[in-house]
């Protein structure tokens, strides 16, 4: 948690229109640069900005690591579901043509638009999940650190770096 | 001076400012400063690729590689107390001697490769032009480098997502499961109470 006035309104700030244009970068994908791989991981550094900036406790009321990890699973089921779809509708593993009866070009846009989908639910999950873990990782370090801090002595923690 | 100058003098400066930085990578003990000049170097590749107009890699690398990997490396660096460890700084015979053999060899055989962009190169007269073709009869979107990743190359996408999935999942049962160690000698006889924090 950083207390200084500065980084929090900015962050407070800022993070909306990260996600925001997270969510510009996943759906503008057929049109512009982007994609869900790019969407997934920009997204991810709007939630690890308010981690970083409110403390890791609260990002964790608000993005709960039981739906990070359900996300992660949920993506790669999404894209592998598109292809079991099209076996299903009689045509390839992944060959978007027979998702619309009708018009084989917008059963690719459905496709497309379905599977980058699935693609930034899992980039953006995996980002979290590890910045969750390393980030957790140091929480229990620090605790251990300043329950020891009684009998701690500095001169091993100063060794300066060459 | 034409465009064309424009863009060779801004290609030189972006490789000779990456060229500073990969010696300054290498040459730095402090490792912040490494994972700041690794970012650094990020951008600077972004910067590169865009100048290749590849821009979906630029975007790429610019996300992932300056911003979410910096992160992830500094998370590391608070992890494992950097400060204590101290390398000495050695001249090593063998390994200077494999490096520059390789860089020769590498050199040597860029010699035959078609030079960047070539209308006639073999990897642009193999599926690309059936790409460029087909594009927009078969899919129609705009974004060509979209399209064949997400549709012609569907399946290579889901096998990258799988890897992407696997890494988290890999992640996850390693970093829950291992109890802290390392850091600090004396906590250890702390360890099985706080453990379960987890």
């Amino acid at each position: 948690m950083i207390e200084h006035l500065v980084p929090r309104i900015l962050a407070k700030l800022l993070i909306p229109f990260i996600l925001l244009f997270g969510l510009y970068v996943q759906f503008h994908g057929d049109f512009g640069p982007g994609g869900g791989f790019q969407a997934g991981v920009i997204f991810a550094a709007g939630i690890i900005l308010y981690a970083l900036i409110y403390g890791l406790d609260r990002a964790r009321s608000v993005v709960t690591p039981g739906l990070v990890s359900f996300l992660v699973a949920l993506g790669l089921l999404i894209y592998a579901g598109v292809g079991v779809a099209t076996l299903l509708l009689g045509a390839e593993f992944l060959n978007y043509n027979a998702l619309d009866s009708h018009d084989p070009v917008h059963g690719q846009h459905l496709g497309i638009l379905i599977i980058e989908f699935g693609v930034g639910v899992t980039v953006a999950a995996v980002m979290i999940t590890i910045f969750y873990q390393f980030a957790g990782r140091l929480k229990i370090t620090r605790e251990l650190e300043c329950d020891e801090t009684d009998d701690a002595d500095e001169e091993e923690m100063t060794g300066s770096p060459r | 001076m034409s465009v064309g100058d424009w863009e060779a003098l801004i290609n030189v400066v972006l490789l000779g400012l990456l060229l500073v930085v990969t010696f300054g990578i290498i040459r730095l003990r402090n490792l912040f400063g490494v994972v700041m000049l690794a970012g650094i170097y990020s951008l600077l590749m972004a910067m590169v690729f865009t100048l290749l107009d590849a821009v979906d890699v630029a975007f790429t690398e610019a996300a992932v590689g300056a911003g979410v990997s910096t992160i992830l490396s500094l998370g590391t660096l608070a992890l494992i107390d950097s400060r204590r460890e101290k390398i000495p700084f050695r001249f090593q015979f063998t390994p200077m001697l494999v490096a520059l053999v390789t860089g020769a060899v590498l050199l040597w055989g860029m010699q035959d490769m078609p030079a960047v962009g070539a209308a006639d190169a073999p990897n642009q007269i193999h599926v690309a032009p059936y790409y460029i073709e087909q594009t927009p009869v078969e899919i129609d979107v705009p974004n060509l480098v979209t399209a064949v990743l997400a549709s012609y190359r569907g399946f290579d996408t889901l096998g990258e997502v799988t890897v992407i999935f696997t890494a988290g999942i890999g992640v996850m049962l390693l970093l829950s499961s291992m109890p802290v160690v390392g850091a600090h000698r004396r906590r250890r006889r702390d360890d099985d109470g706080q453990e379960n924090d987890t």
